[in-house]
């Protein structure tokens, strides 16, 4: 063997042994996101998809045990009307539990407003939820610390410590939050903590058949929510509350908050 | 020293002493905040995984992998149903929540009622809404009374697929 030969293979024996073992495993992307403790889930509602059909409240009341009878609900759809006059009309009978089936405007106390087909001028449907909040008002209110936010960015009720005295329903700009008719204790939108920690989506979201609703990991600049919540042009509910909500709106209309 | 201004002094150390001791015992261990500080996320930390524990009803997340999962058994109907136009609609909407089907329950209650079509079906006079390109009757009017289901096949939804 020549000198120069053998140096050649001196390098080479080094500088393969220099390579570590683990350097040689291949990665799986699932096992690293589920290591990483960095998740943030926000929430991305298109409001131009949606039809006003209820299925989100009829899966969310059916997958978290809220009464179906009882007038509160953890998710609710709103429906605006403007009249070519000029007169603005929002209702939520119900919070769209069996959707919109009347052309009625529901006014409360049971009275109904006609509207004359002719003189509509905008309508749309705006799904609403818990903004699960960065900086929320009402974990801050909170007296014997019942309600809090956890790391990956959902807003819980501690149901075994909450004392029911109101605070937060009150703190809460979005009115998300209400007293829970069986449990006696004030619950709210959890994202459907259960089954984002099983891997699913949250019941609204697997129960929208035109994709208004959608769930993702912010924290993750791959996630398909996070490009769109990054891209294109996003509005949130009452920003000059300082919240910080985490519940993005594609298609937002100054009236609605 | 004697003095009647110690003994509420006393009375307030042995309440103060007493209600520490309570809150000793009472407030459990695990209480704590997160990386969100005590103003955010002072809470019982067990409570995360009671949330986390809840028993999950809808089933496989998606409309293509809820029918992916029920074509497993009923394949001949799903494959119907995905092809035409409901095939956006996830089945569990109509036919209940999976749950642990087939074993409990071992048949899902499907709803068959006028008002769960109406929700889509009923027509709204607004032209700036998505809801404007769906085909809409008028409740009032339409074959009142009659379940929609008697006429027209929610797994294809077209007119030629009229009973």
């Amino acid at each position: 063997m020549e000198r120069r030969e053998f140096l050649k293979k001196c390098i080479l024996v080094v500088a393969g042994a220099s390579v570590p073992v683990s350097a040689l495993t291949l990665i799986d992307p699932k096992k690293v996101l589920a290591a990483n403790p960095d998740i943030q889930w926000a929430f991305l509602v298109d409001t131009n998809k949606c039809v006003g059909c209820g299925f989100c409240v009829k899966a969310c009341k059916t997958e978290n045990d809220i009464p179906f009878e009882a007038n509160v609900s953890r998710t609710w759809v709103e429906r605006y009307v403007y009249t070519k006059d000029d007169k603005r009309y929002v209702d939520s009978p119900k919070a769209a539990l069996y959707g919109y089936i009347d052309s009625r405007i529901d006014l409360g106390r049971g009275e109904f407003k006609e509207i004359d087909p002719k003189n509509v001028g905008k309508a749309f449907f705006v799904p609403k939820l818990c903004n699960q909040c960065s900086s929320p008002a009402c974990t801050q209110v909170c007296p014997v610390g019942a309600t809090y936010k956890t790391d990956d960015g959902v807003v819980l009720v501690d149901r075994s410590w909450c004392i029911g005295c109101g605070y937060c329903i009150m703190a809460c700009p979005y009115g998300a939050r209400f007293f829970h008719p069986i449990a006696k204790v004030v619950d709210k939108c959890t994202f459907c903590y259960h089954r984002l920690s099983k891997g699913l989506d949250s019941a609204c979201v697997n129960a929208c058949p035109f994709g208004a609703r959608k769930m993702g990991n912010i924290h993750d600049p791959e996630d398909p929510i996070t490009k769109i919540i990054m891209n294109e042009r996003v509005g949130v509910l009452k920003d000059e509350f300082g919240t910080k909500p985490q519940a993005f709106y594609i298609g937002l209309a100054q009236e609605v908050r | 020293m004697k003095s009647h201004v110690w003994r509420p002094l006393y009375v307030v150390i042995a309440c103060v002493a007493a209600l520490l001791l309570f809150r000793f015992f009472y407030v459990p261990n695990d209480f704590g905040s997160g990386k969100r500080g005590f103003m955010y996320s002072y809470h019982r930390k067990s409570n995360e995984m009671e949330w986390k524990n809840q028993p999950a009803k809808y089933g496989t997340s998606g409309r293509e992998r809820m029918h992916e999962y029920c074509s497993a058994c009923h394949g001949a109907v799903v494959k119907v149903r995905t092809e035409k136009l409901h095939g956006i609609i996830p089945c569990e909407d109509c036919h209940g929540p999976v749950m642990n089907h087939p074993e409990n329950p071992e048949k899902l209650t499907i709803d068959r009622s006028r008002e769960l079509c109406l929700r889509c079906h009923t027509n709204l006079p607004y032209t700036t809404s998505e809801r404007h390109r769906i085909p809409g009757i008028n409740p009032k009017t339409h074959n009142t009374g009659v379940e929609c289901v008697k006429c027209h096949n929610p797994h294809n939804p077209s007119m030629e697929g009229m009973k």
